[in-house]
């Protein structure tokens, strides 16, 4: 029964399957798709990643191979054997992968993930810039405290599209110098940043790719998020949620500059209500 | 209230064409149309994918409007797990394969089992409807999360388009309900003599599993659905909280939450994964062992991690919702149990696997996309622990990693099981075989488009790309993610016009293949004892006793290589 | 499980049931999900229940024992009273909803008011299920049994749900 040659098709097949694992890693591992990282946190997030790329690519690498290499052997004929397993067999066999892949994935997620985890949503550093950002379709608006460092009343009744576009409450004291901007976000490098994240309307999530920051931003929710910015340059913000038809549109600019020259930008913008 | 069929003796096929093949309480005739609903909704989902891709190979020339295109992604992706895939996985398949397989003469409710077709058929309606209606179809995405689902002022596709969008899933569930009743039921009690439990094929376990999850996590969705229709008709507020800004007007409700949507939700929508691929995985099973002429491995550990995996896939609903803000620790537990399925899961893919060894390999077509399917299952389980992992997970959430994860999954061990499937149990539908040749021009086809179009999509969110965007020139991050997009849509192009040759292949014949005897493949289970088709009752004589395992491959002595499940011990 | 050899059980009414009881006890424990999700909101304000409800506890519960006594002696006269208790128990449910509207309390008005809308009518359709599950059973006794089962489940359901409302 048993012929020399495998049949045209199965070492097509093999030969596919040997392909697609090398090409899919190589694609993988020759071309670094992850954008810059800008953040503390953010190596955090990409050894994470890494971690898995390799151990993934490992199983995905070694299971192909021994997919191709059984349709390849096994497609020459020969007589197989009715030899059901015994249980004690089966669970052997069994103990490999369960033990394999409870300690990779699991230290994934505990022993590489944690930490970075932990930097993002543990305590907040002593001396951070708290920041306000508000989705509303289709636009980002970022508001800074002001000179009083404290942020003043909002309501939503008092939003305005031109006029009020955060719902500033005038009569608050601590409102009238709270500065208001459309769509840009200035950031001190090197300095923690929290920021408080609201929506006026439906969900949103706050993304900056280049920081490793998503959050989801709840309508009715105060959200938060926190990272330290620490390499200067203009990034990207995005929104990573569905939020209507101008989803796509509803982009920002985060500009992290020296902590200096970030406080000189800071004084120059005025009071939303100056 | 409800009764059995009893069906014992009296099965005489009903006469008229009404009653034969529209009407019919006949589990092979339901089973079959609801794979023909299956396949005439593809096409309608594939056309929406096809746009999809065109809009984001050529974004410039806009060809289709933004409003539009949240449409098109909202409803390719509801068209696809709920009509397509559910409907031609779990309920074409599970109609015509269970009684079949247990040695049953139909179902054990059969008159709820044509009701739950002729529910789902309104909802099909419903839905292709929802395209004509002022304002579109539904655009909220196909997890229709609220605020965006509940108010016609947050997206055009949110008006009429969202209400017909919930009833024809109100529809869905019935259907998917009274199909789940009959699955349990009819594997449970309807077994021949001697189809003890670990002697099912364990495509019928899938089935059971995948009904169980089913009855138990879908009324989460309805509970959901009725509170969204509420809070869009009724001037409630389960979801919609106080403070809602639209157009400088506040609108009046008070204290909802959104994130309470978002976990009925996934407590449906995960486990609905698993309601899929589980049957897809043992379609696999099933055409492996007949192909490689060994029964499956591990049959005893298969049954144990698809129960596990059952179990699991209940409590780890919160992993997508990382990034929503819920409390971290939270966050963290269901990162820990969510890439646990990945254990079970790598045990059934290596028994796939394992299942090979040592066999005689014949590679038809149904074969062929059953090996496809365990390379994919590879792909997407491996993928899962990306995303699973709450940490990458950060970056990963909402990118086209995920889309290129959920198509491997959800998307092509699903499909890829339907099409191992059809291949081989054409001949029982149909008394005919499907053209072999066409069948590899349709494999290889589908795999050389199919996989590195998804795996680019892996690329894509690795760099960031963000999935449901309509125009990603918008930003400059992603230009090297984007750039993949004209090559993924050429790809897709391919990977469609595969699909053409699947079709003309079905088609044909069912009307011009070659005709087959009772058991084409020489294969074990008891649906290969029977006729092809098989009649009304499923067996003219007596229904077949199980006597021994369903894989019962490569035994020696005599002229065949096989023991069917039904032969008696000597 | 089955022995070899042996016949199966050929009666899958059971297990329909149960199926049946689970997936619509999965339905009245993710409203009891919502319901303790959405409570923890700052707009909550309790809504006293309608003096009526508690009679029509009183309704539900004389039907539940009447269709149990109709079930043990397989008496038609119970199961009418069983069937009309149920309808008399609908009925008492309209006339608390008057009661909640007359006190000015609607379905969009407070969230407790709309969970109690909601549920009442939400567990009102499995109780006209099971009302047409009774009359069935009145024309097939065989199908008492199962149809029994069910009407006491929706009847525990119903505790169950005011228990939810009244006490949490």
């Amino acid at each position: 029964m048993e012929t020399a040659r495998p049949p045209a098709s199965a070492s097509a097949l093999a030969a596919f399957f040997v392909v697609l694992a090398a090409l899919t890693a190589l694609g993988f591992a020759a071309i670094s798709w992850l954008p810059v990282v800008a953040s503390e946190h953010g190596p955090g997030v990409d050894r994470t990643i890494v971690y898995i790329l390799v151990v993934t690519g490992v199983l995905f690498l070694v299971g192909h191979a021994v997919l191709a290499g059984f349709v390849w052997r096994y497609s020459r004929g020969g007589t197989p054997e009715y030899r059901p397993l015994s249980p004690k067999v089966e669970w052997s066999w069994a103990l490999l992968p369960v033990l394999a892949l409870t300690v990779a994935s699991e230290v994934g997620v505990l022993v590489i993930g944690g930490p970075a985890w932990s930097q993002i949503y543990g305590e907040t550093p002593a001396g951070a810039l708290e920041i306000e950002v508000v989705g509303k379709q289709f636009e980002w608006l970022v508001r800074y405290p002001g000179k009083d460092g404290r942020f003043g009343r909002t309501a939503a009744e008092l939003v305005h599209d031109v006029r009020n576009p955060v719902g500033l409450d005038k009569k608050d004291p601590a409102a009238s110098d709270d500065v208001v901007l459309r769509g840009a976000l200035h950031l001190p490098e090197g300095r923690p940043v929290v920021v408080r994240l609201r929506s006026l309307d439906v969900l949103h999530s706050f993304a900056i790719p280049e920081l490793r920051v998503k959050q989801d931003i709840v309508p009715g929710h105060l959200g938060r998020t926190q990272f330290r910015p620490v390499r200067a340059g203009s990034y990207e913000l995005a929104c990573a949620e569905l939020c209507g038809l101008g989803h796509y549109r509803m982009s920002g600019k985060v500009v992290v500059e020296p902590a200096p020259e970030f406080e000189r930008w800071l004084r120059e913008q005025a009071g939303w209500f100056e | 209230m409800i009764e059995s069929s009893g069906h014992e003796g009296g099965h005489e096929a009903p006469r008229g064409f009404l009653r034969r093949y529209v009407f019919s309480t006949d589990h092979k005739v339901i089973g079959i149309q609801y794979f023909l609903t299956a396949v005439v909704m593809a096409l309608v989902a594939t056309v929406l994918a096809m746009l999809i891709r065109v809009q984001l190979a050529w974004p410039e020339k806009a060809v289709v409007a933004p409003e539009t295109y949240v449409s098109l992604v909202t409803m390719h992706g509801t068209l696809m797990v709920f009509f397509v895939v559910s409907l031609a996985l779990v309920s074409g398949f599970g109609n015509f394969l269970i009684p079949l397989h247990v040695g049953a003469r139909d179902m054990a409710y059969p008159f709820l089992n044509m009701l739950s077709f002729w529910v789902i058929v309104p909802g099909c309606v419903l839905m292709l409807a929802s395209f004509l209606v002022e304002g579109g179809a539904a655009a909220a995405g196909w997890t229709a999360y609220p605020p965006l689902s509940a108010l016609g002022k947050a997206v055009p596709g949110s008006g009429l388009g969202q209400t017909l969008w919930l009833l024809a899933m109100a529809l869905f569930i019935a259907s998917f309900t009274m199909g789940g009743l009959n699955y349990v039921t009819t594997i449970v009690n309807c077994r021949t003599r001697g189809m003890s439990m670990m002697r099912l094929p364990l495509v019928v376990w899938t089935f059971l599993i995948s009904a169980v999850l089913g009855l138990l996590s879908f009324p989460a969705l309805t509970a959901a659905a009725i509170l969204l229709l509420l809070d869009r008709h009724a001037g409630t507020s389960f979801y919609l909280p106080a403070g809602l800004v639209f157009g400088n007007e506040t609108l009046p409700h008070q204290g909802g939450t959104p994130l309470l949507f978002q976990h009925l939700f996934w407590f449906l929508g995960h486990p609905e994964v698993y309601v899929l691929v589980l049957p897809a995985l043992g379609i696999g099973f099933e055409v492996i062992a007949a192909f490689a002429r060994r029964p499956p491995f591990g049959y005893r550990l298969s049954v144990y991690s698809i129960l596990v995996i059952a179990v699991l896939s209940m409590i780890v609903w919160g992993h997508h919702m990382f990034v929503s803000g819920m409390n971290p620790y939270l966050g963290k537990y269901f990162s820990i149990v969510t890439v646990l399925i990945t254990v079970p899961f790598s045990v059934l893919g290596l028994n796939l696997i394992a299942s090979l060894w040592r066999g005689r390999i014949r590679l038809d077509a149904a074969m062929l996309f059953a090996l496809g399917l365990v390379s994919a299952i590879g792909i997407g389980g491996l993928g899962g622990l990306y995303l699973g992992t709450a940490t990458s997970d950060l970056y990963f959430h909402d990118s086209y990693f995920v889309v290129g994860h959920f198509h491997f999954t959800i998307g092509t061990v699903t499909f890829f099981g339907i099409y191992a499937g059809t291949y081989y149990w054409f001949p029982k539908m149909f008394g005919r075989r499907m053209d072999e040749g066409l069948g590899r021009v349709h494999f290889w086809l589908t795999v050389t488009s199919l996989f590195p179009m998804f795996l680019l999509m892996h690329y894509q969110g690795l760099g960031g790309l963000l999935r449901r965007t309509y125009d990603p020139t918008v930003y400059a991050y992603n230009a090297a993610a984007r750039g993949l997009n004209l090559s993924i849509t050429l790809l897709a192009f391919g990977l469609g016009a595969g699909q053409i040759v699947f079709l003309v292949n079905l088609f044909r014949s069912m009307f011009a293949g070659e005709r087959t005897g009772e058991n084409p493949w020489q294969a074990t289970t008891l649906e290969w004892t029977t006729e092809s088709p098989a009649p009304h009752g499923n067996w003219r004589r007596e229904v077949p006793s199980a006597h021994r395992s369903p894989y019962e491959y490569g035994r020696n002595g005599g002229a065949e290589d096989f023991v069917l499940q039904s032969a008696e011990k000597a | 499980m089955n022995g070899n050899g042996a016949t199966l059980a050929t009666r899958p009414a059971p297990l329909g049931l149960l199926g049946v009881l689970a997936t619509v006890g999965m339905l009245f424990a993710a409203f009891t999900a919502a319901y303790l999700v959405r409570r923890t909101a700052a707009d909550w304000r309790p809504v006293a229940l309608p003096a009526i409800a508690w009679a029509n506890v009183a309704v539900l519960v004389s039907s539940g024992a009447a269709v149990e006594a109709a079930r043990r002696t397989g008496r038609g006269p119970w199961l009418l009273a069983g069937l009309g208790l149920g309808v008399a128990f609908l009925g008492g449910q309209l006339l608390a909803w008057r009661d909640l509207a007359g006190r000015g309390v609607f379905l969009a008005t407070g969230p407790h008011g709309s969970f109690l809308y909601v549920l009442s009518a939400v567990h009102g359709a499995h109780v006209l299920a099971g009302l047409g599950a009774l009359a069935y059973a009145g024309a097939r006794p065989a199908a008492l049994g199962t149809a029994s089962a069910f009407w006491h489940f929706v009847g525990g359901i119903w505790l169950y749900v005011l228990v939810v409302v009244s006490v949490l």
